[in-house]
């Protein structure tokens, strides 16, 4: 047997490999770059209208805290407003990262919506969102005492990703 | 009670298939001849019964039959009856029957038009033919049944995604489909050759016009594709080197080098374990780029059947067909012995430099394409990257560029040995007047890319280098014009099938280039009354207003074209809301020319009177499809070549082969 006419199979059985274990992954994962690693330092100003603003520095004072990156002009982060109104209201730290945000627009949404959080940094030209890897809103980061980002959630949250996600993250996080 | 029929007739297409892979396939090996025999009635009932699958589906269809789920997930009565037929084939389920069905065809084509094969060899191409309607039936069966009832049955259905619900997207899986199963023609023919242990010229000739008529359509299917992104998706885009995109063109790129090596099969019994790779190749290519389609392996806009189990059965599949076919070849393939010699410089020799440029080219889309998917398994999903045109344009048009500057050489070369200083001399015009449009492209559009000044030079050697080869054959205006016309009457069509196509190619390179490098956009809010001026022309933007349609409410907008004020045209887009299932769409309003669409898109107003408008000017775009078009010809003359025909009586020496101006 020559080599030369054996060399189609063999290149057909290594596509096969990849293949095959391209369809035991889920296309939908993205995977997060910043993963386990301090969150970028930054210093935001408050959204318009409000007193406190984000800074890295607020991210790393010992408590565990979640991160959501949110904008008025977001139809999901609409849907998943209710969620972090209650999630703050068991007590957890929830800071705003206001992405890309009209100032009075991103008042008003909190105005009427609700505002469930402590901080809120208004990132005006969505610098800041870059070093955090940020893809597009609505994202969630669960963020430890120490600033390590544990945990990350893209797109619009449900009670299932809070339950099954984002709590399991945040005890990690306490640990 | 109908849709129970489709089902009924689909198992018992299965059950032929299983009989048709077998039986014929050892009535072969073994010398049975009535086993042989079998094969082509068993290929017509094939037809049959899947035939009988597929119009009950249609019937399902056409009177919106809500208790099939299939009909009830893809289907709304308020849909115009063109996308109820359509939508047969416009989803996972009903596509596969469209596959069978067209499987189903060209095995019967066989049965009624392969008289002038050997039987034996006949019953072995309808065997294989048989084994692969045995998985794909297998597939539907088992994993993707489109008659399975539900119950109760919904009122009403959930509708068609109204992307697909346009004329140009109606018809492109079929001639799509109709490419990649006609490569299974010359698939089968290629295991069937060796399995019998030999390939002779006679294969070539027998290969040709089922893989020139499987390119026809896959051509027609690609560009009808692309056109359908040009003004469907609102941007005026053709071509996004999508997963998907190029899961039709790598079948295509193939298809391409084995229509070209096969006539060196069929003239020069040479280059024969290339040839039949290639055939492995290129169906194999059109099965991978169902499996990437199918299984959603790669993600993307196309991607409607995204569910891993119905993946894993095809990546069985595709083992099994290719896995097999390819170790079939290792172990036949060398003793394949080539029988004519040539030099580099030959018609040969530049028809392997076709076949070598365009794997290469292939190679490479594959390779972007796949890439990602590599990474991702091999890092165990931690790396994702995409691939993006960046890559394709720097790796793919390179290779391309030479096969144009190559294709107007080559068919001046004789067989065996040529003389490249000869062959260069003949083209002198062809040199000169590529030169004289390089220049002129270069005064008018001084600002433009340099690259698209060379395009245009290349596109121009190739169109007028295709054209002399055709009058040095005819001797126009070497001899006498009675003499010219009776060489042009004896020419065969396959010749004349040649020049119309590679003048094709010099015209999508010349839609290419315009639509590229010297477009002109602009972006903008609009109030009505508003007028902007493009590419010389003034557009004048009327307002909005909404309008009605059968399954959707649109807003349309108006714009009066004018240049140098005297009036052009309106052009009217719009913006779509469907209902069922809630979805907006644009319509661009294009005004094609034959130097370049006006194109005009409007969408979202921002509340205070105004709308975001779009406004391009695409030179030359419509090129593109035109020249597509002109290469299908091109390949439909050739198919009605005589020594093409199908079903030809089978005769010792084909009188056109005697005559010597008629050796190609």
């Amino acid at each position: 047997m020559h080599l030369r006419f054996v060399l189609p199979l063999v290149a057909f059985v290594l596509l096969a490999g990849a293949l095959g274990v391209g369809l035991t992954l889920d296309p939908r994962i993205i995977p997060s770059a910043m993963k386990g690693k301090s969150v970028p330092d930054f210093a935001l100003p408050p959204v318009a209208g409000r007193t406190l603003g984000l800074a890295s520095t607020d991210l790393r004072d010992g408590e565990a805290t979640v991160v959501n990156v949110f904008a008025s002009w977001c139809v999901p982060c609409r849907v998943e407003h209710p969620l972090l109104v209650q999630l703050a209201r068991q007590g957890i730290a929830v800071h705003g990262l206001n992405y890309k945000d009209a100032p009075e627009r991103a008042s008003n949404w909190l105005d009427t919506l609700g505002d469930p959080f402590r901080r809120t940094g208004a990132d005006l030209d969505g610098r800041v969102s870059i070093d955090w890897g940020v893809y597009g809103v609505p994202e969630t980061f669960v963020v430890s005492g120490e600033g390590t980002i544990v945990e990350k959630h893209v797109g619009p949250l449900s009670p299932e990703d809070i339950a099954g996600k984002i709590v399991p993250a945040l005890e990690r996080a306490r640990r | 009670m109908i849709a129970e029929v489709g089902h009924y007739a689909l198992l018992l297409a299965l059950a032929l298939a299983l009989v048709q892979a077998t039986l014929p396939q050892i009535g072969a090996w073994r010398g049975v001849a009535s086993w042989v025999a079998l094969a082509p009635p068993a290929a017509l009932a094939q037809l049959l019964f899947v035939a009988v699958a597929f119009a009950a589906l249609m019937a399902g269809y056409v009177t919106s039959d809500f208790s099939i789920s299939n009909v009830a997930a893809n289907s709304h009565t308020a849909k115009p009856l063109l996308y109820k037929v359509a939508g047969v084939w416009g989803n996972h389920e009903g596509s596969l029957i469209l596959w069978v069905l067209i499987l189903a065809l060209f095995g019967a084509a066989v049965s009624v038009f392969g008289a002038n094969l050997p039987p034996s060899f006949r019953a072995r191409v309808l065997s294989i033919q048989g084994a692969i309607a045995v998985g794909f039936l297998l597939f539907t069966v088992a994993s993707s049944n489109p008659f399975e009832r539900l119950d109760p049955a919904p009122f009403e259905g959930n509708g068609l995604n109204p992307l697909l619900q346009d004329p140009g997207l109606a018809f492109h899986p079929p001639f799509l489909y109709l490419g990649y199963v006609g490569f299974s023609m010359a698939f089968a023919f290629a295991i069937a050759a060796l399995l019998e242990g030999r390939v002779e010229p006679t294969w070539g000739r027998w290969v040709r016009p089922w893989t020139l008529a499987a390119w026809c359509a896959l051509t027609l299917g690609i560009a009808l594709g692309s056109w359908w992104a040009y003004y469907e998706l609102g941007w005026g885009g053709f071509w996004f080197w999508d997963p998907v995109e190029n899961a039709s063109f790598m079948p295509w790129l193939a298809g391409t080098a084995l229509l070209h090596s096969a006539i060196v099969v069929e003239k020069r019994d040479t280059l024969k374990s290339w040839t039949i790779l290639l055939a492995i190749i290129t169906f194999s290519l059109s099965l991978l780029g169902t499996f990437l389609v199918r299984s959603g392996v790669l993600t993307s806009v196309h991607a409607f059947a995204t569910d891993p189990a119905r993946g894993v059965f095809i990546l069985g599949f595709l083992l099994f067909v290719i896995g097999g076919s390819l170790a079939l070849y290792a172990v036949r393939a060398p003793a394949l012995k080539g029988g004519g010699l040539f030099a580099p410089i030959s018609r040969e020799g530049s028809l392997v430099l076709n076949n070598l440029l365009l794997a290469t080219a292939c190679a490479t889309v594959f390779l972007g394409t796949l890439y990602p998917l590599f990474l991702d398994a091999v890092s165990g999903g931690e790396t994702k990257v995409s691939v993006g045109p960046p890559y394709f344009n720097g790796t793919f048009l390179p290779i391309m560029a030479p096969v144009a500057a190559a294709m107007a050489v080559g068919p001046f070369l004789p067989w065996k040995r040529g003389d490249l200083a000869g062959a260069l001399g003949r083209l002198k015009a062809a040199f000169a007047i590529a030169i004289g449009i390089g220049l002129l492209t270069w005064a008018w559009q001084s600002d433009g890319p340099v690259w698209a000044i060379l395009a245009s030079a290349l596109a121009a050697w190739l169109f007028v280098g295709a054209l002399t080869e055709l009058a040095e054959r005819i001797k126009l205006g070497r001899a006498p014009l009675a003499e010219t016309l009776r060489r042009a009457r004896h020419l065969p069509r396959a010749a004349y099938g040649m020049t119309i196509a590679h003048a094709g190619v010099a015209v999508v390179i010349v839609g290419l280039t315009g639509a590229t490098s010297w477009q002109s956009e602009k972006l903008q809010i609009m109030r009505a009354g508003e007028t902007v001026a493009l590419a010389g022309y003034e557009l004048r933007f009327e307002g909005v207003r909404p309008v009605p349609g059968p399954n959707y409410d649109a807003m349309r907008g108006r714009f009066t074209v004018s240049r140098g004020g005297r009036p052009v045209t309106p052009l009217e887009p719009e913006t779509r809301v469907y209902t069922d299932p809630p979805m907006d769409t644009t319509e661009a309003a294009i005004r094609p020319t034959v130097t370049g669409d006006l194109y005009a898109v409007v969408g979202d107003g921002d509340g205070a009177g105004g709308f975001a408008t779009r406004l391009y000017y695409k030179p030359f775009v419509h090129w593109i499809w035109l020249g597509a078009g002109i290469m299908m010809v091109g390949g439909l003359i050739s198919l009605t070549d005589r020594r093409h025909r199908v079903g030809a009586p089978a005769r010792p020496p084909a009188p056109a082969r005697l005559e010597p101006a008629a050796a190609e």
